[in-house]
């Protein structure tokens, strides 16, 4: 066993179900997307949603319905941080799941593109939100989602994993 | 002693065969069709500055110059870098969507990715290894690819339980397993100075048992009759790769045999992985003899 919990408990469907108020539900997961990205909900029909440890959500698809708690070392991929005030999309969410987003994206240029992917901050101006923004650029004729980034005070803070990040 | 000299009774053409194990492996790059397809994936390889050569007989693989990592459809996760030869299993395991399937030995995760991405990422592929540092690049692997169907266990594949996922068996199982990695010297060319029969003998045992607990974790074929007018019908399949060892007595009386497979079905020389994978055409039963090379599905 690692380090890490391996213990993945489902998420309650509705604050009526939690047995905590502040514990996360599947109905906050999909407020916060379609609030803050506009996220279709349908989007996530299908998948289940998990906390592994306090305020890690991971995203399943979840064909056959198990049973919670599940006690394994990964279950389908990280998606959420909800600890801190402000929660957090995954860059690899981002990625899977940020094509369906129409608000607080952030499209940036091919040279952006490369900065924010070797994980520098830059200033880029920006009207909408604060926050965490999903963060595109152009590939291969798309609008393609790179990942997270948090915009305050008229800069763009990259949100991409030491392990991730690449210089091209 | 030369250790692919064990290879010589084996092999039709001994010489091409020690030729392509010197041969240098080329980069190649699967697409990973969860997140792209092989026309965008290309356009983004030419737009990154990538020359990118298809691979004749599949056509979600590139031949690439350099890393496959540096490039923006890598860190998209629109490609892996696998080997050519390493796509073989999960094709012939065809998983279809909404299966159940054991990869049973599956750090880093190239064949359980190409699984759920040919399951269209839908159903269950539990991927089991045994070693933390290998599951964490599985894990990152799983992840940076977007496949979301992908459960993963730590354990012994001998002993894997089907607990987490309701005890119901698989439909397919991948039986990839720890081996004598002779079929690797393309890569590592000092793998063979490692090379000792007394770890092919013993690892031989780990494989059996993988694959006995692969048997038993996978469904038994539905006669007909048995089965809920609504449901469909299920095939069962398993893939499962095994180090060649020499014949003993028990086990010489067995009806199994070799091929060689020097060559990649592109006619390019590809790992050599597959001359001790490949078994002439598929049987009807499966077969757990130490020693022998087994595909069986009923």
């Amino acid at each position: 066993m690692s380090d890490e919990s391996t213990r993945f408990d489902r998420l309650p469907a509705t604050p009526a179900d939690s047995e905590s108020d502040d514990r996360p539900t599947r109905e906050g997961v999909l407020e916060y997307w379609s609030d803050r990205f506009g996220v279709d909900p349908v989007t996530f029909e299908g998948y289940t949603f998990w906390e592994r440890g306090s305020g890690k959500i991971w995203a399943f698809a979840d064909a056959f319905d198990l049973d919670s708690p599940v006690d394994i070392e990964g279950l389908g991929m990280s998606f959420l941080r909800t600890r801190r005030e402000h929660w957090k999309p995954t860059t690899d969410a981002a990625q899977r799941f940020g094509r369906a987003a129409d608000a607080c994206v952030i499209d940036l240029s091919a040279d952006e593109a490369a900065a924010f992917m070797a994980g520098h901050d830059q200033e880029i101006p920006w009207d909408g939100d604060w926050g965490y923004l999903i963060v595109t650029h152009e590939l291969a004729g798309r609008t393609e989602p790179i990942g997270v980034g948090l915009y305050l005070h008229g800069e763009l803070r990259s949100q991409i994993p030491k392990g991730r990040r690449r210089e091209f | 002693m030369d250790v692919l000299s064990r290879y010589e009774p084996l092999v039709e053409d001994f010489a091409a065969f020690e030729a392509a194990c010197e041969r240098p492996l080329p980069s190649v790059v699967r697409v990973n069709t969860i997140k792209a397809d092989a026309d965008a994936a290309r356009a983004a390889l030419a737009e990154s500055g990538v020359d990118a050569e298809p691979i004749a007989w599949h056509d979600g693989l590139f031949e690439i110059d350099g890393q496959p990592g540096a490039n923006w459809p890598y860190a998209h996760g629109w490609l892996h870098g696998q080997e050519e030869v390493s796509v073989l299993p999960a094709l012939a395991l065809d998983p279809e969507p909404g299966d159940r399937v054991w990869d049973a030995c599956a750090a880093p995760g190239s064949k359980t990715t190409q699984l759920a991405a040919l399951m269209d990422d839908r159903g269950l592929v539990v991927a089991t290894d045994n070693n933390l540092g290998r599951i964490s690049a599985l894990r990152s692997n799983t992840e940076r690819l977007g496949a979301t169907s992908v459960a993963v266990t730590h354990e012994d594949a001998r002993n894997h339980s089907l607990k987490p996922f309701g005890g119901d068996p698989y439909d397919r199982a991948l039986v990839d397993v720890p081996c004598s990695c002779e079929g690797t010297v393309r890569k590592n060319p000092s793998t063979l100075e490692d090379w000792t029969m007394e770890h092919v003998t013993g690892i031989a045992g780990v494989q059996k048992g993988v694959l006995e607990r692969a048997i038993q974790a996978t469904r038994e074929a539905e006669p007909s009759s048995t089965r809920p007018v609504r449901s469909p019908p299920r095939r069962t399949r398993r893939y499962s790769t095994t180090s060649s060892t020499p014949p003993t007595p028990a086990s010489s009386s067995s009806t199994s045999r070799w091929i060689a497979v020097p060559a990649s079905p592109s006619g390019k020389a590809s790992g050599t992985t597959t001359a001790s994978n490949a078994q002439s055409g598929y049987t009807p039963t499966s077969t757990t003899r130490a020693g022998s090379s087994v595909r069986s599905w009923r």
